[in-house]
């Protein structure tokens, strides 16, 4: 994870999805929050993602999918990440995850169930995402606290 | 009259060409055999002697890739971000890159690097500011190592103090520069480019013994790979005197690799593609190791299906190829390295060699487009750069310099002659011919007189006919 004091969020939309412009707000509201957004752009793959995230070495993954294939194309990210020596990254993910009639309570579940530790519904507004990111990075640096003066 | 020697030692050849610059002519040239081992200035002396007034000339400059050329070792973090744009800062600077690494380094890799003696290790990982625990790991492993040779840091900036102070514990010779790859996919390679020339021209000239040519000659100011880049690129870009010839391609057939050179964007050339990957440099440079038509010629033979070579001598002479007589005169050539053929039957047999080393090293350096089926229809993407639109393609190296029908060779580039379908190699361009091999020359002329080179380049390489194009 990156030493300096700024978080680093990879950020882009993932599989065949073209849709741009959410992705764009995001960075923007990620920028104006002081973080340091890095935007892979539309039509990533998990690979990408990953390793983006090792080479910046990002504090969180934000994965956006729009066109309803989230499911599909957003299984098996978390276990890359652990292959790919970053298994404690923040995964979260958010858009049009699923077609069809499901509850969002049912989707949320999926999601998490995949490995990540958050998911939005559509109509999110970028600002919760930014509050629950630093939370959980302060939560995140309390634990490995914990963990180092156990040591 | 003001005039330009300019001299390639190579590790067989020293080669001189000697130029009036007023006129952009070439007045003489002459080779002799380098002899680096014993004291270089011999073989140069013997070259020199039959350049007369040699000792008039205005500029006396050399480039080198004798005794082995440059050799760097490159390590990145992942494959395809800091290892691609550390290789690539490498062969920029016209070396040979001599192993790759990504990700931590291994006891291992270390006593591979200890036994390869590389001349530079290019040290890189993490964009500025990302990843600095693995590039930590790897130069404190550097420092305990048992290498000697001077490692150029070129990673994450945040963790460039720390890495310097790890290396200098380690009583490591090493240089700083700037970031390979900055921002994730920027690439940014020239201040690296240039450190490496810097180290190169310091310590690896007078290591060499090639410092000793100052006896005779001004000074060796770059590797020949280094010029031969330069010369494309100022062919391509012009100067502020003249235009050049806008983008194209350099092709260098060799006996142990085959070179290519791009000089152009490469960005698409169709709507609606979007492009992927690790930014590409306007002047690219790729060295296929396993791609030469002497020594690695069974590699070629290998890399290519027996049937290919069957259709390809079909399509060519319009007989049927024994594969086992290709393959006994691949074995003969790697054995002696310096046959030539002699016979109809060997001159086609090389032909049909040097268009698939042609073919596969273009098709390597070149880009591809892949088509994704979304939703909305099909979407394309560019990984690599996009040379479709290349209208000019020079090739120069024996196999092509020596042939009745060079663009049977170098027909090899086009998009047309390649295996996989949506490779961004040439469509239509013209062949040239740098039939007097006077591009490095003319890139170790454009550091000092640029109109002057320019005019030469494009005044003695040929246009090769092909015939029907279309």
């Amino acid at each position: 994870m990156s030493q300096n004091s700024v978080p680093t969020v990879v950020l882009g939309v993932i599989g065949a999805d073209v849709h741009a412009i959410g992705n764009q707000i995001l960075e923007h509201a990620l920028e104006e929050a002081g973080i340091e957004p890095v935007n892979i752009g539309v039509m990533s793959s998990q690979q990408e993602f990953v390793e983006a995230a090792v080479e910046t070495g990002a504090d969180a993954i934000w994965v956006s999918s729009l066109y309803g294939h989230g499911e599909m194309d957003c299984r098996g990210l978390r276990d890359k990440c652990v292959e790919a020596g970053i298994s404690d990254i923040l995964l979260y993910v958010g858009g049009n995850l699923v077609i069809g009639k499901c509850s969002w309570e049912g989707v949320k579940e999926l999601f998490l169930n995949m490995g990540y530790d958050r998911a939005y519904p559509p109509g999110t507004r970028p600002q919760d995402a930014i509050d629950d990111l630093r939370q959980d990075l302060v939560e995140q640096r309390e634990s490995k606290d914990v963990v180092c003066s156990l040591d | 009259m003001s005039s330009a020697l300019l001299i390639d030692i190579g590790s067989t050849y020293t080669k001189v060409a000697c130029f009036d610059l007023e006129r952009a002519e070439l007045l003489a040239r002459s080779q002799a055999c380098t002899t680096v081992r014993e004291d270089v200035n011999l073989g140069l002396q013997q070259a020199l002697e039959n350049i007369p007034g040699w000792q008039q000339a205005d500029y006396r400059l050399a480039c080198s890739s004798a005794a082995g050329g440059l050799k760097i070792a490159a390590i990145g973090l992942v494959p395809g971000l800091t290892a691609e744009a550390a290789r690539r800062a490498a062969l920029g600077a016209g070396s040979r890159v001599v192993k790759t690494c990504s990700y931590e380094l291994t006891e291992a890799d270390i006593a591979e690097l200890e036994d390869l003696a590389a001349d530079i290790i290019l040290l890189a990982g993490g964009t500025d500011g990302g990843n600095q625990e693995i590039i930590l790991h790897n130069a404190r492993l550097l420092a305990d190592s048992k290498i000697e040779d001077p490692i150029l840091v070129a990673g994450n900036r945040s963790a460039a103090d720390r890495v310097a102070e790890l290396l200098d514990k380690g009583k490591k010779e090493f240089y700083l520069t700037e970031n390979v790859m900055p921002e994730l996919e920027k690439l940014n390679i020239e201040p690296a480019r240039e450190r490496i020339r810097e180290i190169f021209l310091e310590r690896i000239v007078k290591a060499r013994g090639l410092d000793r040519v100052t006896e005779l000659i001004d000074e060796v100011v770059m590797p020949t790979p280094a010029a031969v880049l330069r010369a494309a690129e100022i062919l391509a870009r012009g100067t502020s005197e003249k235009e050049g010839w806008g983008e194209l391609m350099v092709v260098d057939i060799g006996g142990a690799t085959t070179d290519v050179h791009s000089a152009a964007a490469g960005t698409p050339t169709r709507s609606g593609v979007s492009q992927r990957g690790l930014e590409e440099p306007f002047l690219k440079r790729t060295v296929e190791g396993d791609l030469g038509i002497r020594y690695c010629a069974s590699d070629l033979f290998q890399a290519v299906k027996p049937n290919r070579w069957q259709q390809l001598y079909q399509s060519f002479y319009e007989k049927d190829l024994e594969l086992q007589q290709l393959e006994d005169y691949v074995n003969k050539i790697c054995q002696q390295t310096e046959y030539l053929p002699v016979s109809q039957e060997e001159t086609e047999l090389e032909n049909m060699l040097g268009r698939e080393a042609v073919r596969l090293a273009t098709s390597r350096h070149a880009g591809s487009l892949r088509t994704i089926y979304t939703p909305r229809g099909a979407s394309f993407i560019q990984e690599g750069k996009d040379l479709t639109g290349i209208k000019k393609v020079i090739g120069t190296g024996g196999i092509v310099v020596h042939n009745k029908n060079p663009e049977l060779v170098l027909a090899g580039v086009l998009q047309e002659n390649q295996l996989e379908e949506e490779k961004l190699t040439p469509l239509a361009p013209d062949f040239y011919l740098d039939d007097d091999y006077l591009l490095a020359a003319a890139g170790l002329l454009a550091e000092v007189e640029a109109d002057a080179a320019l005019r030469i380049l494009q005044k003695y390489l040929k246009e090769i006919d092909q015939g029907e194009k279309n």
